[in-house]
């Protein structure tokens, strides 16, 4: 047992219901008791969603522990597969019906009988590993059972499309600024002359994952998820893929150069020359370069900064910060445990120290003890930074609904090195704003000059109704007392008590 | 259009199909508040601990009284011991925040496993010196604000029996329960004061040690109508009375809820349908937006019928009520009195449907087009998309609707869709999915 107050990265459901409700025609069936189907809430809350979320759940209550539960989730699966007529349906638990080990795998295959879609289990173990890993594993098994599938039936797509192409895997529901950094790879592959074979899971089809094999290559901008899925197409019908995140200046230029190989190798006669490209973007197109090089920007020279977040964009930051903006990271960390060797390797000459741990009080600890200038982590630093009036650019999951803006704002490509620049700036330069003010004396040098009337009120305020006074939020507090005030002169009332409060406010509305 | 016979009486149906609604363990939210030396030790896995961190949403960061007890693979494979490992975690508590009192809250996974919270509390209580109260708010059993339910009922084996003085054991007295913001509670002890009646407690108060007297001589009387087992705990453990009333929501609800307690300590009540006139009149520019407008209530925080029952008396018409659970016995009064509201306003008595399934509910909004459907969050962003207005329910949770002074906040939460796409009318911006 641990005692835990936050947690980076969600439990295993939801990385499997992220990645099922990504697909357009895929529904997920929770085998999970009451109020573990919170996934629906998030996602229609925090992506601002607007259609319903294609999971239901199939409760688990007690007459189901007591009888066993194949009969309601084959009958759910059933009722699902008539009323929304999906391609697939997939089946998972939560962690708590995975203890009950029932069987589900026996169900599926007996609703499969039954069912016009196809039915699949998840399959991932709920306590060894969290919300990406299995993102990771049900997209690669979602995909591998699709493509297996169009294979047997001697329809999977393996010509090769004439002009270059690619897929991107990764792009999913409630990932961070997922919408936003697809479009941007969408426009930079276009840039370069290819065109989009399938983006997978969002927005995608099941019944396009037979022409994944048409492409000449996979993109996997997230190292998170798209990974596994990357590697079985590899293995099995040797598809290259390109696991370089395109994110600041230096990675987005050998994302290209990557690409470019890849194209080479699989067609050497073609022209496809990628390095002027590049020099245009990064000199001219992008104005990231030239801040760099701005003399407001010599300023942040040396200034100490911390990053954390999830593998790849805390690597990719450290980077971006180290290498083009000439920053100093004093500590680089993640929260992704299992992805530690490759994250040190990647961080390894851009900081002073790295921090592998999903434990935020070491977190916390660690701001603390360095005192950056700047934090560059999730929500949770950003709230660090706040209780030590540090600055923090939010550059990572764990989400909240300021990672969903509606404006467009990706991390990736040649935008993203915009963005990006943007957020080091405004996050240096906010704080040093504070700090010039605190020392030249406060926001205010004049008095605030209040629109209450109340010094003329000729009302005092009775001991129980100051205490009730104080209890109400600060924000609304002066408008609350203005109005009781008023209430009480209008009906020459001298002594202002709970009562009055009260029933100024039935009046009022207080 | 099913404004066709007017039937006489409620029909409950249960559809027992699947439904949204929280977790029980959400309680943790408001009671960590309430109680406010109080700790809340959750023992469950990362599903319910990454379910309160959204839930809790920025006060999480607040450092709340409140922790996760994680289980991982070596506890639920038994390899670990469980009182050893609770043990520790509960000195760890102690030492940190130092509570009056740490509430053990047991979760689907306690339950599965069968972990005995009810057998390892009494001897961890006596070694580590701090109380330990043992609530089993878990989703195979309730739903959402019963998890609030769960925690109060295993309270009441807390209270004392009898007050320091001993005098006071012949008289009768009323304690009033359901966890309330401490103005609210102070301005329905106000009521009461105004009508003679003193309130010798509440549960929860708001400090552990201030926990109210329960004997035979107490009458206790609920505030919310998700408590049937408090009631029944205080009934039977304690010899409780338990005063049955309509629930006090709404100025009507706050009146008769009134009235019932007057009559059982045989006090006249004084001036109580003026003060119930006085509140109607004060509502009827927000009334005069819901008059003849209908109304769906998909479902999930049990406080639906009373909520109904008072729209029904502003003038909407209810088309269907989905709850999650309903205790026909503790909400009696309650139902009578919708019933009572339902033909003196001459409108079909609403369909009662409890574990309703959410996806007919869908068709059926559709089919019947309401002015306005409650719903939860995870159907009411995909609802305006489609041109319904939707108010999403569990705002009525956190947002201060008991008493005659709170009528108008109900009126500003049901009517704000009502308003704010009235004056989007104009825009066309009704229909926000391609059909």
């Amino acid at each position: 047992m641990k005692l835990a107050y936050w947690m980076y990265a969600g439990p295993a459901h939801i990385g499997t219901l992220r990645v099922a409700s990504s697909f357009k025609n895929v529904h997920a069936i929770m085998h999970a008791p009451l109020g573990d189907d919170y996934f629906n809430v998030m996602r229609s809350m925090l992506e601002r969603e607007r259609d319903f979320t294609p999971v239901t759940a199939s409760i688990v209550d007690r007459h189901v522990l007591a009888r066993g539960s194949q009969e309601k989730v084959v009958e759910n699966i059933t009722q699902k597969d008539q009323q929304q007529k999906p391609d697939l349906i997939v089946l998972t638990p939560t962690c708590t019906s995975s203890i009950l080990q029932e069987d589900l795998q026996n169900f599926v295959n007996r609703a499969s009988l039954e069912s016009n879609s196809d039915v699949i289990l998840a399959d991932v173990n709920h306590y060894r590993v969290n919300e990406l890993q299995a993102a990771d594993r049900t997209l690669e098994q979602i995909i591998r059972f699709s493509v297996e599938k169009a294979r047997k039936n001697n329809v999977l797509n393996t010509e090769k499309t004439i002009k270059p192409s690619a897929n991107i895997l990764g792009i999913f529901t409630l990932g961070f600024h997922n919408q936003h950094d697809c479009r941007e790879l969408k426009r930079l592959l276009n840039d370069l002359g290819i065109s989009i074979n399938e983006i997978v899971p969002e927005g995608g089809s099941i019944k396009n994952l037979k022409n994944l094999t048409k492409a000449w290559f996979n993109l996997v901008p997230y190292r998170e998820v798209g990974l596994m899925a990357a590697n079985y197409l590899q293995n099995e019908y040797s598809m290259p893929y390109v696991g370089i995140t395109p994110m600041g200046i230096v990675d987005t230029a050998n994302c290209i150069r990557e690409i470019s190989t890849i194209i080479k190798n699989q067609n050497p006669d073609i022209e496809f020359n990628t390095e002027k490209y590049i020099d245009q973007q990064t000199r001219f197109v992008s104005q990231a370069a030239w801040f760099s090089r701005s003399i407001d920007c010599q300023n942040l020279t040396g200034k100490k900064a911390v990053v954390f977040g999830d593998a790849t964009h805390a690597a990719s930051m450290t980077r971006i910060l180290a290498r083009e903006m000439g920053i100093n990271v004093s500590c680089a960390g993640t929260y992704c445990k299992h992805d530690a060797d490759w994250f040190r390797e990647q961080v390894q000459g851009f900081c002073d120290q790295v921090l592998i741990t999903d434990d935020h009080t070491q977190v916390a600890d660690m701001i603390s003890r360095i005192e950056p200038s700047a934090i560059f982590g999730t929500q949770m630093e950003r709230h660090i930074g706040k209780r030590l009036d540090i600055p923090c650019g939010v550059i990572s999951a764990p989400v909240h609904i300021q990672n969903f803006p509606l404006g467009y704002r990706p991390f990736l490509g040649y935008e993203g090195t915009n963005q990006i620049a943007d957020l080091v700036y405004n996050s240096f330069t906010l704080g040093m704003e504070d700090h010039l003010l605190e020392i030249f004396g406060g926001h205010d040098t004049k008095e605030a000059i209040t629109k209450s009337l109340s010094t003329e009120s000729g009302c005092s305020w009775s001991p129980d109704g100051l205490a009730e006074l104080k209890k109400i939020p600060g924000f609304v507090r002066g408008k609350v007392k203005r109005n009781t005030e008023k209430f009480a002169r209008e009906r020459n009332i001298t002594e202002i008590t709970v009562e009055i409060m009260y029933a100024a406010k039935e009046v009022i509305g207080a | 259009m099913t404004n066709s016979k007017l039937t006489e009486t409620l029909t409950f149906e249960c559809e027992t199909g699947n439904y949204h609604t929280f977790c029980p363990i959400s309680c943790v939210a408001w009671l960590y508040q309430k109680i406010e030396d109080s700790f809340f030790l959750v023992i469950g896995t990362k599903t319910c601990g990454y379910f309160l961190q959204n839930a809790l949403g920025v006060m999480i960061f607040a450092e709340p009284r409140y922790a996760m007890a994680e289980l991982e693979e070596a506890d639920i494979s038994a390899q670990l011991n469980d009182y050893k490992e609770l043990k520790r975690l509960c000195l760890q508590i102690k030492q940190d925040r130092n509570p009056s009192v740490i509430v053990w809250i047991g979760t689907c996974t306690t339950e599965i496993i069968k972990m005995d919270l009810e057998g390892m509390a009494p001897r961890l209580e006596a070694e580590i010196q701090t109380p330990i109260v043992v609530a089993r708010a878990n989703g195979l059993d309730y739903a959402f604000t019963q998890g609030e339910d769960t925690v109060l009922a295993a309270m009441v084996q807390r209270c004392p029996s009898n007050a320091p003085e001993q005098n006071q054991i012949e008289k009768k007295s009323l304690v009033l329960f359901g966890s309330l913001p401490t103005n609210v509670a102070t301005q329905l002890n106000l009521e009461l004061e105004r009508c003679g009646i003193q309130v010798a407690g509440w549960l929860p108060s708001q400090r552990y040690a201030d926990l109210p007297v329960l004997n035979q001589n107490v009458y206790v009387c609920g505030i919310n109508p998700f408590l049937s087992r408090t009631a029944t705990t205080l009934m039977r453990r304690r010899k409780c009375k338990l005063i049955s009333a309509p629930f006090p929501i709404g100025p009507d609800g706050t009146r008769a809820w009134l009235e019932k307690i007057c009559s059982v300590f045989n006090v006249a009540p004084i001036n109580l349908i003026e003060r119930e006139r006085l509140i109607w009149d004060s509502l009827e520019d927000y009334i005069a937006l819901l008059r003849g407008k209908s109304v769906f209530f998909m479902g999930d925080n049990l406080l639906e019928i009373s909520l109904a029952r008072f729209l029904v008396r502003c003038g909407m018409i209810v088309y269907e009520i989905g709850i999650p659970y309903l205790d026909k016995r503790f909400q009696s009064a309650e139902l009578q009195l919708l019933e009572k509201t339902c033909s003196e306003m001459n409108v079909a008595m609403p369909r009662i449907v409890e574990k309703p399934d959410n996806y007919n509910q869908i068709q059926r909004i559709r089919e019947l087009q309401p002015d306005l459907a409650i719903t939860g969050m995870a159907h009411a962003n995909p609802l305006e998309a489609r041109g319904i207005n939707t108010k999403w329910s569990v705002e009525f949770t956190f947002a201060q609707i008991h008493g005659f002074t709170n009528a108008r906040d109900i009126l500003e939460l049901v009517t704000r869709p009502l308003r704010r796409n009235k004056a989007l009318e104009n825009l066309g911006w009704n229909q926000l999915v391609k059909m």
